[in-house]
């Protein structure tokens, strides 16, 4: 079974965010960009299926601008065995919204044949939490998101999902695609010759209009703004004090 | 326009306030008819009718919707669609998962995590875990949008709006359930609570969790936690606050050895009143807190336990 995984080159969780002054953007020029937090968990899961005997072929594919071959770079030191770029922007500022995203994976999947895709459960910049759901379903296949177990089971996968009311688990019919909370595993980091291998993995470059997709944003930015500073308050000098505030402001 | 809202149900049971804050962000767009899809969902339905802003309920029940799997719902909300220009829902776990597949089966970009309505074109929502925020104008036909419960009051109730049957879907037959692990608590649900005491990395360990847990009975609060108690295994999945976790504004909210990194913050910084407590006076949580206290949690707790 091949295994895809779609990883997504987001600014580093760590960066702290800057609202451009003109309202157009938040500023991504010379800022630090990962692979996005939860895109490695699904690497490091796709990974541990090869290593399991249970996936013969892992496949890395990110969509976007040319750097993002990075992003790849590192999955492949991670332990993809092959990468695929998909040019759909030379702006860096320009995010392909899900839609379009899920569009362009459908194409290579009719391509790759994977029997399992699985990605994030969210990108950390635009937090839209959707592109799995959406390939789902343009495919017609089943679908298991915010994983917190994976148990791949020949024709079908037994998933057990983060949901606000605890844990459910169930079972898809495969082929599927599977998202991943942060507990599922902790992701490993490329070792050094590992990053070296990396280098000479083979990398596809291919265009959005290779694929015949138009991604052209459905949801047009008027303007990005900062959210209302929260100011900080006092520190009191003991629990007493605190008991006192918290009655004299009502909360308690 | 006419707005077609998906209720939260679970086990049958409406979540009044997911929903009723929900109808409230939707009756801005226009006529809001409720859907209630589970495998029995009378009383859920009879309930929803109660929202005031309610024009319309749909009542689904079938056993295909008793677990709200993602497939059999969507295909359930495609096969009504057509009467509706804007499909929505309270951003919970359950809409996250099925809205985007609606979203797609429509050919439109699905909005999430909605704080705020412009126009019936136009929405607000946060990005960046909430560092920014982006209006943004969408260009589909059908605007499929999940809404931030915690930025929209409940509407009232007294209403009596008419309740209607109609049949299920086609089974797409993609996925079963299997089991349910809900941990049974009398305390308030986390989104909804006046009052949330949140513990962190700083509490060192489950049993520790305890001290948190006795603070909050004390307070009538439900419990939150930070990621890496989560992860720590300190505190089950659905007790983390956060940019991925769940998103919460009390009256007050009690942050007892939690740093106060952005991914936290992005889930508790709309909070009316933010406590931390914190034995490091350089923890960026004392920056958007109204009362901080530098003391060790253990002494501290106990002794607000106490006086309290
Ligand atoms: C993709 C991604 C998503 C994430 N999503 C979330 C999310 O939704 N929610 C979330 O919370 N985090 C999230 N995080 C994690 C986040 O970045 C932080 O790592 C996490 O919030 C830290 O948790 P903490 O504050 O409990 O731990 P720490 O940062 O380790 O802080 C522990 C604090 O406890 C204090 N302390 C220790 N001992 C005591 C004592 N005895 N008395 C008093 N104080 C004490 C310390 O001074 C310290 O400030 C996410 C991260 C990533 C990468
Ligand atoms: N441009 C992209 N390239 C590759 N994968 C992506 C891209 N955008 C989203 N994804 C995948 O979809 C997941 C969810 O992203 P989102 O729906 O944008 O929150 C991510 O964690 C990735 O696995």
């Amino acid at each position: 079974m091949k295994v895809l995984v779609p990883v997504k080159r987001v600014i580093d969780y760590n960066v702290k965010v800057r609202v451009k002054a003109d309202g157009s953007g938040v500023d991504l020029a010379n800022v630090k960009m990962s692979m996005n937090p939860f895109d490695e968990i699904a690497v490091e899961e796709a990974i541990r299926l090869k290593e399991a005997g249970k996936a013969d072929e892992v496949i890395a594919v990110s969509i976007g601008v040319k750097q993002a071959q990075e992003t790849l770079r590192t999955a492949l030191a991670m332990g993809a065995d092959r990468a695929i770029l998909v040019e759909a922007t030379d702006d860096v500022h320009t995010d392909i919204e899900p839609l379009a995203v899920a569009k362009i994976l459908a194409k290579v999947i009719e391509e790759e044949q994977p029997g399992l895709v699985l990605c994030g459960k969210q990108a950390i910049d635009n937090d839209m939490n959707a592109t799995g759901q959406m390939l789902s379903a343009l495919l017609g296949w089943s679908q298991a998101m915010y994983a917190n177990n994976v148990d791949i089971d020949g024709d079908h996968a037994v998933v057990t999902r983060e949901v606000d009311g605890g844990l459910q688990t169930i079972k898809v019919k495969m082929p599927t695609i599977i998202s991943t909370d942060l507990r599922l595993n902790e992701p490993r980091y490329a070792s050094l010759p590992n990053i070296m291998k990396a280098k000479k993995k083979p990398l596809d470059q291919k265009t959005a209009a290779d694929y015949g997709v138009d991604v052209s944003p459905r949801l047009e930015i008027l303007s990005t703004s900062e959210p209302e500073a929260r100011k900080a308050g006092e520190i009191v000098g003991s629990v007493d004090e605190l008991v006192s505030k918290l009655k004299e402001a009502g909360a308690v | 326009m006419s707005v077609l809202l998906i209720a939260e149900i679970n086990d049958g049971t409406l979540a009044m306030d997911a929903t009723a804050k929900a109808v409230t962000a939707a009756a801005k767009l226009g006529d809001v008819t409720v859907l209630c899809a589970g495998e029995t969902c009378a009383d859920a339905a009879a309930e929803a009718a109660t929202i005031d802003g309610v024009a319309k309920v749909l009542c689904a029940e079938d056993a295909l919707y008793g677990h709200r799997l993602a497939e059999a719902v969507a295909a359930l909300i495609v096969s009504v669609a057509d009467d509706y220009s804007h499909i929505v829902a309270p951003a919970t776990t359950d809409a996250k998962n099925i809205l985007p597949r609606v979203a797609a089966l429509l050919d439109a970009m699905v909005i999430t995590d909605v704080t705020a309505v412009v126009d019936a074109d136009t929405f607000e929502r946060p990005i960046y875990a909430g560092n920014a925020v982006q209006t943004v104008k969408s260009k589909d036909d059908k605007k499929v949008i999940s809404f931030r419960t915690s930025t929209f009051d409940a509407a009232g109730t007294g209403n009596s709006a008419a309740v209607e049957t109609i049949g299920a879907a086609d089974d797409p037959a993609l996925s079963e359930w299997v089991a349910d692990k809900v941990a049974e608590s009398d305390r308030p649900e986390l989104t909804s609570a006046g009052v949330v005491v949140s513990g962190g990395r700083g509490v060192g360990s489950e049993d520790d969790f305890a001290l948190i847990e006795k603070l909050a009975d004390k307070l009538g609060a439900a419990v939150g936690a930070s990621r890496a108690a989560v992860d720590s295994g300190f505190a089950p999945n659905d007790w983390q606050v956060g940019q991925t976790g769940k998103v919460v504004a009390p009256e007050l909210y009690i942050a007892v050895g939690i740093s106060g990194a952005i991914q936290h913050l992005a889930g508790m910084k709309d909070s009316k009143i933010i406590v931390a407590i914190n034995k490091d006076e350089e923890a960026p949580i004392f920056q958007v807190a109204d009362y901080g206290l530098v003391a060790d949690l253990f002494e501290a707790v106990p002794e607000l336990n106490e006086k309290l």
